[in-house]
């Protein structure tokens, strides 16, 4: 039985409003039902990480916060006005105050680090050239990469893409940052590198931070809630420390890495002898 | 039976849902045209893609026209000398040229190599996330990318076109001057009776409309593709496909019409 939890911003004991919010959101590809009414409040300055297995829809999720997808039912808020209706045109005032760091980092290819990081001070702000560049530099001093300002991407290894990414999404000082997979294709020491960053940025600029994941050691670290996405619905939504002791079956298989009996078995009768 | 039924029912709505999509991506595009003109940090993007659309189509468009007009007097010479109409190789050779091969032919080339790489430059960026990286920091990624590259295809398929007559020209001249001996002066001569501003008019329209059309549904299957490596390719065979049929279809009615408004203005001209 899927058991559908409603968010716990409630419980929190504020009566701040939620910066974003997803009110029965509902989307399918298809026949392929990816949310399926799922409510969400986020606030302000909390640390949020969406964790779920692979396809579950946590991307889908993240890219209705920002406007890449819309929902075929349900209302997404952010900062109390509704925005899942906006134009492309409006939704350009309400990204500046977003940034969003992609799975792969989505740098511009035929651009150094620095142009990268430059592309939206130039876009949105009246600077001249020497200033745009100054700003991106202290973002990529931040991530420890100034001395690979002049690099282009394919010259970058994979961590060093993330982290100029992620200069590029704090290069306006966005009030959100999106995080798709930030450590997915990292080695341990890397990821941690990139974890270290997300509570850097927390803690130096008070950014609202949206992590989707599957790395558990990520999200343990990083989150100061943690929500998980499962057939459409959200199953938990807790503390790190309370989904750690969840006792939700399907929670904890999923933290603690142990695959579905059903499918351990099939595996095995498929094995030869 | 049911099933294949469905099934063609399916492939037919995608594909008018797709030509809707088509159009929809086309109004947006042309809403920013005004602003891709009008301000220089727009204009700088313009550029590169000048270089990219024009001067490296430069060689390729050279090599079409020429063989072109080779190919087309050795095809005609032996007609036109059973009858005695040598010296009106010209009128032949560069009418067909700048009225219909040049422009389809050049239009046909850029499908090709432009299209393509436009295709899998836009496609690549999209399997990649740049494009809703693009949308993500604000920035609208049909005025950044695709304004640019069709504006380049629209300003410089006609001057290419124009290279590629002017070079089937020569090479027409240079095959029945040199290799079946035709006295230059009438060949020259008759040409220039032949030729009018109409004509030079007629395969500029063309070639407009063929640039737009490249541009347009090249960035278009750019932005749609599937993701992978698989999805890309794809996206270059259909875009490549999709615009050399446009191009004929686009050939055939931009002639049928600048052939009534041709008549209606100024009759019937005799070229004999």
């Amino acid at each position: 039985m899927t058991q559908s939890v409603t968010s716990r911003a409630g419980d929190t004991g504020t009566v701040d409003r939620p910066i974003i919010e997803l009110r029965n959101v509902s989307k399918r590809f298809g026949r392929l039902v990816v949310l399926d009414g799922v409510s969400l409040q986020l606030h302000r300055g909390q640390t949020t990480v969406v964790i779920g297995e692979s396809g579950t829809g946590k991307s889908v999720l993240l890219k209705h916060l920002i406007g890449l997808l819309k929902p075929d039912s349900g209302e997404v808020y952010f900062d109390g006005r509704r925005v899942d209706r906006l134009s492309p045109k409006q939704w350009v005032e309400v990204r500046r105050r977003f940034g969003m760091l992609f799975q792969g980092a989505a740098l511009f290819d035929s651009m150094t680090a620095v142009q990268n990081v430059e592309f939206p001070i130039l876009e949105h702000r009246s600077v001249s050239p020497s200033e745009a560049r100054a700003i991106a530099m202290e973002k990529l001093r931040m991530v420890g990469l100034e001395e690979f300002a002049d690099k282009k991407p394919a010259q970058l290894s994979g961590g060093q893409r993330k982290r100029v990414g992620l200069a590029r999404a704090i290069a306006l000082d966005p009030e959100v940052i999106l995080y798709d997979e930030p450590t997915t294709g990292l080695d341990p020491i890397r990821a941690d590198v990139i974890n270290e960053l997300i509570l850097k940025l927390k803690r130096e600029l008070g950014v609202t931070s949206v992590v989707v994941t599957h790395d558990m050691a990520s999200a343990y670290k990083v989150a100061d809630r943690i929500v998980m996405l499962c057939d459409g619905q959200f199953i938990a939504d807790g503390t790190p420390d309370e989904i750690r002791h969840s006792t939700d079956d399907r929670v904890r298989r999923f933290v603690e890495g142990r695959a579905d009996e059903d499918e351990l078995a099939s595996l095995r009768a498929e094995s030869p002898k | 039976m049911v099933g294949w039924v469905a099934g063609l029912g399916r492939q037919t709505v995608e594909q008018f849902a797709a030509f809707g999509d088509f159009w929809r991506f086309v109004g947006r595009m042309w809403s920013w045209m005004p602003a891709g003109v009008a301000r220089w940090r727009n204009l700088r993007l313009l550029m590169p893609q000048f270089y990219e659309v024009g001067t490296r189509s430069v060689p390729v468009i050279m090599i079409t026209g020429t063989f072109v007009g080779l190919v087309l007097a050795v095809q005609a010479m032996d007609q036109l000398a059973n009858v005695g109409l040598e010296s009106r190789m010209g009128v032949l050779v560069n009418l067909s040229v700048i009225r219909e091969l040049g422009p389809v032919l050049a239009g046909v080339m850029l499908a090709g190599r432009v299209g393509g790489a436009l295709t899998a430059e836009l496609g690549t960026m999209n399997v990649t996330e740049q494009i809703d990286a693009l949308r993500a920091m604000g920035a609208d990624p049909i005025r950044y990318l695709v304004v640019p590259r069709v504006l380049a295809c629209l300003l410089l398929t006609p001057l290419l076109t124009f290279y590629c007559n002017l070079m089937g020209a020569l090479g027409g001249w240079v095959v029945s001057v040199y290799v079946f001996n035709v006295p230059s002066e009438p060949y020259i001569a008759y040409s220039r009776q032949a030729i009018e501003n109409w004509d030079l008019f007629y395969g500029s329209v063309k070639s407009l409309a063929f640039g737009g059309a490249i541009g347009s549904i090249a960035c278009y299957k750019g932005f749609t593709c599937r993701f992978g490596a698989e999805g890309v390719a794809r996206a270059c065979t259909e875009g490549f496909v999709i615009g050399f049929i446009v191009i004929l279809v686009l050939d055939f009615f931009l002639g049928l019409g600048l052939k009534t408004v041709y008549d209606t203005l100024y009759g019937f001209r005799s070229l004999l």
